[in-house]
């Protein structure tokens, strides 16, 4: 990128620098640490020049906004056009309550939705099964059947909002329901927009929520690609993600390689299937998280979207640049919250916001500052949208594109994180894949070691957490109510559940279950089945209690 | 040949509540401070997590829970433990726990509640001082 | 509670199937306290009634999963089942992370099935006399069949077969390394071979180089051990397997269980007469003057520790008084 006669000299005066200069200072200010790393053990200099970046080829490596690789940006104009998503994820208690605050966060300013849903609804059990007692709304809305759903969009029309839903095992189901809904309102189902994580590969190894073995599981996920690829072209079937597994306690090259795995399993499982990778490819979409260290996460970003369009492109042959676009969802971390003095997570959530945004994202959810205490309340809440719209509208960011490029130690830390993230790639298709790694323990151990590793650091005072090891209070101080979900919700939604499974046409949920079983036992596509079997509605439970019977019911490989 | 007594701990995820990082951190933990470790896995009810206490004789149960449902699921698992004779058992939790609650935990004989953000050395140390001298 | 009063209730609670009282009883002789002698004392007269099955092999074969497939089988034929599972204490931490359980976690409420997770405790030997008496704890308990898992072929490892009657030893295709890589004393030790994870590519080849071995090994006379393949996913070969066991206690029974259970007593009665022997002797010499001269001679190279034992072995010993247990 530079001149040799150029970078030679500058590295003459750098070498003399650190001879005379820096000598000179160090010997009356010694540095805070010994070694200096990101988060993640990258190392991380004093100081960083062009020569760090003489390899980068500004044309081939960074590009255009809009152009392959990407790096800079999916799009030609980001967000002078278009700000990023502001969708907040959202769900506590019965269907009616977490209606009232989708609306009251629209109102507010958020561009799109996000329904979290409770323990049972995402493990895959009705509300009023035994399991569940306890569990219903605690941290999510219960959705146990079609009604449930009907009253979660109460009023909410499904042509004017893009809904994310964060379900997995019963992906199907919730995609069902929902277009099930759109069939009510109306709406053609080429034009209702949303996403379905329905990432099952990421739940044996990190958020933990599998329902069925790998294969069936792995199954279901492809039925849904294949099934929107044919009759919901706006709607994204899988959101392929890395928050969990960073969340889980992975480091960020970590993070950003199981990820993209998980991403090269599914390109391949969707292939196997005979579709052609253009013919899916573009409705693939990508979620990670937002933590702690500034510089490295925007650099994940930005390898990110560099590294999937060489995949889609090289190993992959796409022909169709939006095969080959990494659009992604961010989250500011969970696990960097803290319990104590939780005011400062607002703060926190406020950089890891801002580094999701200098990274290019397409949407963000920015955590509560209650999160580590409850489910977020709605003062919480508000303040954590605020946060993006003070960084859209007021920080001057958002009016150039990528204005971070070019920065000699961000340039250098995206070309570590790809390369690391590579070599991480490389390993696990040497053991075969993601499936046989998962088999192998592979994810689990090097999430457990980097787990482990973490806290430890936090524990020797290596790793400073303000509030927790370090600047501790003696009287703490929550300036919120903070959020409690009455257990009337339960019995409330208990209620209602049986009195839907005597109002009902039972002889049709029979039939419909009956050939849900059939067709699991086979290998045509259960969507149709499923849109057919919830319009009955056969509720949540009913339908994974076929699947279970049919595919069996996962045992996680523990390693600790 | 240390004559010392191990101490027998056993960690469980009650409910379905599926974040099991800070169980697994505080079971090596434990482990790396010479206590022999059973971890249950996720989603154990009340009472596979007591006939493990009982078939495992431990010293010590730890409960991780952040799915909110520790009110209902707790006091079931204290109840179960009284019925099989293992109230000395020293037992302990950690999570999403909010703090108006804790007294009605200390009182059905949860000895102590750890939050986010606290040392396993805390931890430890706790256990070291706290589990049941055996008879 | 006096002593004798407490280890008459243990007792009567474990010949009963009390949870609570095996339990108790275990740990009390698992850390050798006061009262684990007069407990084995008055337990073992009731022991001799279950089949005792050893699974071994290394980590990550599946073999915990493939007890909990064993287990729930014979519990459909309505079978109780003890399963004592041995993970490895930790050298330097003294702490053991005991991961077999959670494996086989749906049993824990099954009444008629009882399951205990030990560590090694780098005892010397020691595994085995804990690991021995606790396999006996549950025996006299009445379970019908009681499994003990151990990992690889280590000496303890070896010590524990000899108390059982079936050796399965349990493998998995593409574990990294070579089935060839078996240890030796694996190959020796084991009655059934099961080649796990049946669905793996390589399965089927494992089992024809476990045959190839098999031939090539010390034949154990009589009894020629079969190969098979299990997915404890699946259930494949889990019947099959029972019917191996099966086969291998009718062969058992012809005579050959009570030979090789003679030898091992004998065995068992010198390691108990050279554990006392040394216990009493070992304290008296310590007291000795003696002890601490030696030692230092030993330490200034002025002599070597078997001509200094010698020395010791050559004082007359003061006469003891009978130690009551």
């Amino acid at each position: 990128m530079f001149e040799e006669q150029r970078l030679s000299e500058i590295k003459k005066q750098r070498q003399r620098w650190e001879k005379t200069t820096v000598p000179s200072w160090v010997s009356r200010h010694s540095e805070r640490k010994n070694e200096f790393s990101t988060v993640s053990g990258v190392p991380v200099k004093r100081l960083y020049t062009a020569e760090d970046v003489k390899d980068l080829d500004y044309v081939n490596h960074l590009g255009f906004p809009g152009e392959y690789p990407f790096t800079r940006g999916l799009h030609a104009t980001m967000y002078r056009g278009r700000l990023w998503t502001m969708r907040q994820f959202s769900g506590f208690g019965t269907a009616e309550q977490t209606n009232k605050r989708f609306k009251y966060l629209l109102k507010e300013g958020e561009t799109g939705l996000s329904i979290a849903f409770d323990y049972p609804t995402i493990t895959g059990y009705d509300s009023d099964h035994p399991i569940s007692r306890g569990e219903v709304g605690q941290c999510g809305v219960a959705v146990s059947s079609l009604e449930d759903m009907e009253t979660l969009f109460d009023g909410i029309p499904l042509d004017k909002v893009t809904t994310s839903m964060t379900i997995n095992g019963p992906a199907a189901m919730l995609l069902a329901m929902y277009v099930a809904i759109g069939d009510k309102q109306g709406v053609p189902r080429e034009k209702l927009g949303g996403t379905t994580q329905n990432d099952m590969l990421k739940e044996f190894f990190a958020q933990k929520l599998a329902i069925f073995p790998p294969k069936p599981s792995v199954r279901l996920v492809t039925d849904i690609i294949e099934y929107c690829a044919k009759n919901l072209p706006q709607w994204n079937p899988v959101s392929i993600s890395g928050y969990h597994i960073r969340e889980a306690g992975s480091n960020a090259v970590q993070e950003l390689a199981f990820t993209l795995a998980d991403g090269i399993a599914y390109v391949e499982s969707t292939l196997e299937r005979g579709l052609r990778v253009d013919d899916f490819a573009s409705r693939l979409s990508f979620f990670f998280a937002s933590h702690n260290d500034f510089f490295e996460e925007i650099a994940k970003f930005r390898a990110a979207r560099r590294l999937w369009a060489r995949i889609m492109k090289e190993r992959f042959k796409a022909k169709n640049p939006r095969s080959m676009w990494m659009r992604m969802h961010v989250q500011t971390s969970g696990c960097t919250l803290t319990a104590q003095q939780p005011v400062n997570n607002a703060i926190r959530v406020a950089f890891q916001a801002l580094s999701a945004v200098l990274g290019g994202t397409q949407s963000l959810h920015t955590n509560s500052l209650d999160e580590a205490l409850a489910t977020p309340c709605e003062d919480a809440v508000r303040i954590a949208l605020r946060t993006q719209q003070i960084i859209a509208h007021e920080s001057g960011v958002v009016d150039t594109v990528d204005p971070l490029a070019g920065s000699y130690y961000l340039e250098h830390l995206t070309m570590e994180m790809e390369e690391r993230a590579m070599s991480y790639i490389d390993k696990i298709d040497s053991l075969g894949g993601v499936i046989p790694a998962i088999e192998r323990g592979f994810f689990q151990r090097e999430i457990a070691d980097a787990s482990y590793k973490y806290q430890k650091e936090i524990e020797r005072k290596e790793r400073t957490i303000v509030g927790v090891n370090d600047y501790t209070v003696e009287e703490d101080w929550v300036p919120l109510e903070l959020l409690r979900v009455h257990p009337k919700v339960e019995e409330e939604q208990v209620a209602r559940l049986q009195k839907l499974r005597r109002t009902r046409d039972n002889r049709k949920v029979k039939a419909l279950l009956g050939k849900l079983h059939d067709e699991a036992d086979g290998d045509k596509n259960l969507v149709p089945t499923i849109i057919e079997a919830v319009k009955a509605y056969t509720t949540l439970g009913e339908i994974t209690d076929v699947m279970r019977t049919v595919f069996g019911e996962y045992r996680e490989l523990i390693i600790v | 040949m240390s004559k010392e007594r191990k101490i027998r701990v056993v960690i469980a995820k009650p409910g379905l509540d599926s974040h099991d990082r800070g169980a697994k951190v505080v079971a090596r933990a434990l482990r790396d401070a010479g206590m022999e470790v059973i971890y249950t896995g996720l989603r154990q009810t009340p009472q596979q997590i007591v006939e493990t206490a009982l078939q495992e004789d431990v010293d010590v149960i730890g409960l991780s829970i952040l799915s909110g449902a520790h009110l209902t699921l707790f006091p079931r698992i204290m109840g179960l433990l009284k019925k099989k004779g293992l109230s000395d058992v020293l037992v302990f939790a950690g999570g999403i726990i909010p703090e108006e609650d804790i007294p009605t935990l200390k009182k059905i004989g949860i000895r102590e509640v750890f939050g986010p953000g606290t040392p396993t050395s805390t931890l430890v140390q706790f256990v070291r001082k706290n589990a049941p001298k055996r008879k | 509670m006096p002593p004798s009063t407490r280890v008459q209730r243990l007792v009567k609670g474990v010949l009963k199937g009390d949870k609570g009282s095996i339990a108790r009883t275990i740990s009390i002789v698992e850390n050798n306290e006061p009262e684990a002698q007069k407990l084995m004392a008055l337990l073992y007269p009731k022991t001799g009634k279950a089949y005792v099955v050893g699974v071994t092999g290394p980590p990550g074969a599946g073999k915990s999963t493939l007890i909990e497939k064993l287990v729930k089988e014979l519990r459909n034929r309505g079978k109780t089942v003890g399963v004592v599972a041995v993970d490895p204490t930790s050298p330097f931490t003294g702490g053991a992370f005991l991961g077999d359980r959670v494996r086989m976690q749906d049993l824990s409420v099954d009444p008629g099935v009882y399951i205990r997770s030990m560590a090694t405790r780098n005892y010397p030997g020691g595994l085995a006399k804990a690991t021995k008496d606790a396999l006996r704890v549950l025996d006299a308990s009445g379970k019908d069949v009681v499994i003990v898992e151990t990992v690889g072929a280590g000496q303890s490892e070896v010590e524990v077969v000899k108390v059982v009657h079936t050796v399965i030893v349990v493998l998995a295709p593409g574990l990294g390394d070579d089935i060839q890589a078996i240890k030796a004393g694996q190959m020796e030790i084991g009655d059934v071979f099961v080649v796990n994870k049946a669905d793996r590519e390589n399965a089927n080849k494992a089992v024809s180089d476990i045959e190839a071995m098999l031939e090539l090994a010390t034949e154990k006379k009589g009894w020629k051990p079969p190969v098979l393949k299990t997915s404890a996913f699946t259930g494949e070969g889990i019947a099959q397997l029972l019917e191996f066991i099966d086969q291998h206690r009718a062969y058992l029974r012809t005579g050959v269980f009570d030979e090789r259970r003679k030898e091992r007593v004998e065995n068992e009665l010198i390691e108990a007469l050279r554990e006392k022997i040394t216990e009493s002797i070992l304290s008296d010499f310590r007291r000795r003057g003696e002890w601490k001269r030696l030692t230092l001679k030993v330490l200034a190279r002025r002599t070597d520790p078997y001509t200094a034992a010698d020395e010791l072995l050559s004082k007359p010993l003061k006469p003891r008084t009978r130690r009551k247990t």
